[in-house]
């Protein structure tokens, strides 16, 4: 199982499929690796399936056009590799690791597109069983055809909107939505919302559903600015707080969501730079026009390069994809430049609308840097925000001394649940930018693997490769 | 409770925890482990608290759980095979070859 390739591409969503598709279409030799067990990403999660297949229109258009890229992608000529982890990379290697076997893969050149993750979200007890985000419901009801009977929805942001919506169509109305995204974002929203309207469609389709859920009668309560989960070994209850009043509702089922982040692990354990990206409120790679990032060996695409949405993870991997065959000699410069046009008009259409979207969901502060000290903010090591703020009293001065002192984005996660609130709560306790206090420094393996696996790697290197 | 949209004919089994669960060959093993209304898919290392999948996407490790002995494998990037036996995951896994 051992080969060379002109080109990988870790993750086989929306941003990986147009790449290897692209990638092809110059004659390149190329891989795709996924852990999932299909193609399609989130977005288009199992959309060759049969659950998928009779959900139409539960689901909807979006979810169905991703059957038509699924299908080229299938027969591109690339090697789809599902099931199939990759845990380290260095300059020409892909390590891997499946259920039956581990190895490594030889690549000219590197195309990240790993997507994005849902926002950390942590308030008192979202740890509880029964606590999970609306994206994980929404891929139970893609790859499962499952839906969890009066769900209270918390947050904010399209994606918490639609799950909710394609919960009222498949019959399952939602109990209520509580709305954590602060009033106040409207106005300085309104400022870009002249340039949103040359992608009007995704305007159309927002309100569309927010008329659909206002006709289930789906109650919903603005302005919350506290929220609790109760339990000890499962949720039980939800309090929340609007202006000075609590509230309370039994409660064992709660989805929570406000917005999607990255999935920096890779590249930062790889060194590409980063930088804060405070209209998003996350960490994003630095990238060239092209999607190259600090490595000259790798490339990053799609959502992992910053959230835009599907169409332009799509087209953002076709776009590296073309930079990739120029800078093997498959095409010259005049080429690529020509080709590429059209792929970047396009984008610049699709990205029109972010800007209004990222101010007006803009989570609130307290959300991402709660200011309750027992409130779990590192999942897997079950750091609390006091032991934190502590810490820092000490004289932490980044989230690498703090992983030092507590562990924290020590765990199986590697972070990943906790790292962009942990650089939250040190900024606000510290009144230094995000940008200062900085990221854990990630290592390889970027998620656990055996010593077993790493052994296995190891001898196919010695006894193949080179 | 999850419930499924069209019931269909379950083809597969699987043991949790000395209980036998219905299910699709191939299909997720967190959603079969939900749909059969398992909340606690493990216990932390740390303080021994229950918990139970939330992302569902491979990014937070609550749904670890253990495939015929082989400990920390993540439930909802897992398949279903019949006869697989599956056990709740208490605190950390012993180190493994
Ligand atoms: C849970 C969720 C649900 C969403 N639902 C919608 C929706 O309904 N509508 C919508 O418009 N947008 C949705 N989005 C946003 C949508 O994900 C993105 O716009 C789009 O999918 C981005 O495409 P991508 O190719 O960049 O990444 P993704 O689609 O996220 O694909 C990345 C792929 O990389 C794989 N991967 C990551 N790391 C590794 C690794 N180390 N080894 C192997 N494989 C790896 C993942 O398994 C995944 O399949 C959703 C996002 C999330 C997180
Ligand atoms: S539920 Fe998050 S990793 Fe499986």
């Amino acid at each position: 199982m051992n080969a060379s390739f002109d080109v990988a591409i870790i993750g086989a969503g929306p941003a990986g499929m147009a790449a290897a598709i692209e990638a092809r279409k110059h004659g390149l030799s190329c891989v795709v690796f996924d852990e999932a067990a299909r193609p399609g990403g989130q977005i288009y999660r199992d959309v060759a399936q049969r659950p998928a297949q009779d959900r139409l229109s539960i689901l909807g258009p979006d979810y169905y056009a991703g059957l038509e890229l699924v299908e080229a992608f299938q027969r591109c000529g690339a090697e789809h590799r599902p099931q199939t982890l990759v845990w380290c990379v260095s300059e020409g290697e892909i390590y891997w690791r499946s259920r039956e076997q581990s190895g490594l893969t030889l690549a000219r050149r590197i195309i990240a597109a790993a997507g994005a993750m849902e926002r950390p979200f942590p308030v008192r007890g979202w740890t509880l069983p029964g606590v999970m985000t609306a994206g994980a419901l929404q891929i139970l009801l893609k790859s499962a055809s499952l839906v969890e009977d009066d769900m209270i929805f918390i947050g904010g942001g399209p994606l918490l909107y639609l799950v909710a919506a394609q919960y009222c169509r498949s019959g399952f109305r939602p109990r209520l939505i509580l709305e954590t995204t602060p009033r106040r974002n409207l106005i300085p929203a309104l400022a870009h919302l002249p340039r949103a309207l040359l992608a009007p469609h995704y305007l159309i389709k927002g309100l569309g559903m927010l008329r659909e859920l206002r006709a289930a009668g789906v109650p919903v309560v603005r302005g919350v600015e506290e929220i609790e989960i109760e339990g000890d070994d499962a949720a039980r209850g939800v309090r929340w707080r609007v202006g000075e009043r609590w509230r309370r509702e039994d409660a064992e089922r709660v989805a929570l969501h406000h917005g999607l982040a990255p999935n920096v692990n890779l590249a930062m354990a790889l060194r590409c730079e980063h930088f804060w990206d405070n209209r998003q409120r996350c960490w994003r790679p630095r990238l060239d026009g092209w999607g190259r990032s600090s490595q000259s060996w790798l490339w990053i695409a799609g959502d992992e390069a910053g959230i835009a949405g599907a169409i332009s993870a799509r087209l953002s991997g076709v776009l590296t994809a073309i930079d990739v065959a120029h800078d093997l000699g498959m095409i010259g410069e005049d080429e690529r430049n020509a080709m590429s046009a059209p792929v970047r008009s396009a984008l610049a259409q699709e990205r029109a609308v972010r800007p209004f979207l990222e101010a007006l969901y803009r989570p609130a502060e307290c959300f991402v840097a709660p200011e309750a000290d027992d409130i779990i903010l590192c999942r897997c090591e079950e750091v609390t925000r006091g032991e934190i703020a502590q810490a820092v009293s000490e004289g932490a001065m980044g989230p690498n001394q703090v992983k030092g002192f507590l562990r924290c984005g020590m765990g199986p996660c590697q972070g990943r649940l906790c790292g962009h609130t942990i650089t939250e709560v040190m900024s606000s306790l510290s009144g230094r930018s995000q940008e200062d206090v900085g990221y854990f420094r990630q290592r390889m393996p970027i998620k656990p693997v055996t010593v077993g696996q790493i052994a296995g790697a190891s001898v196919l290197v010695g006894a193949n490769a080179r | 409770m999850f419930q499924l949209l069209d019931p269909g004919e379950f083809d597969a089994a699987f043991d949790f925890e000395g209980r036998t669960i219905s299910a699709f060959e191939g299909e997720n093993l967190a959603a079969a482990l939900l749909r059969a209304g398992v909340r606690a898919f493990r216990q932390t290392p740390r303080s021994g608290a229950a918990r139970g999948p939330y992302c569902m996407m491979g990014v937070c490790f609550e749904c670890l759980v253990t495939v015929d002995g082989e400990p920390n494998r993540q439930a909802c990037l897992e398949t279903v095979r019949s006869g697989m036996i599956v056990e709740a995951q208490a605190g950390s896994a012993e180190i493994i070859q």
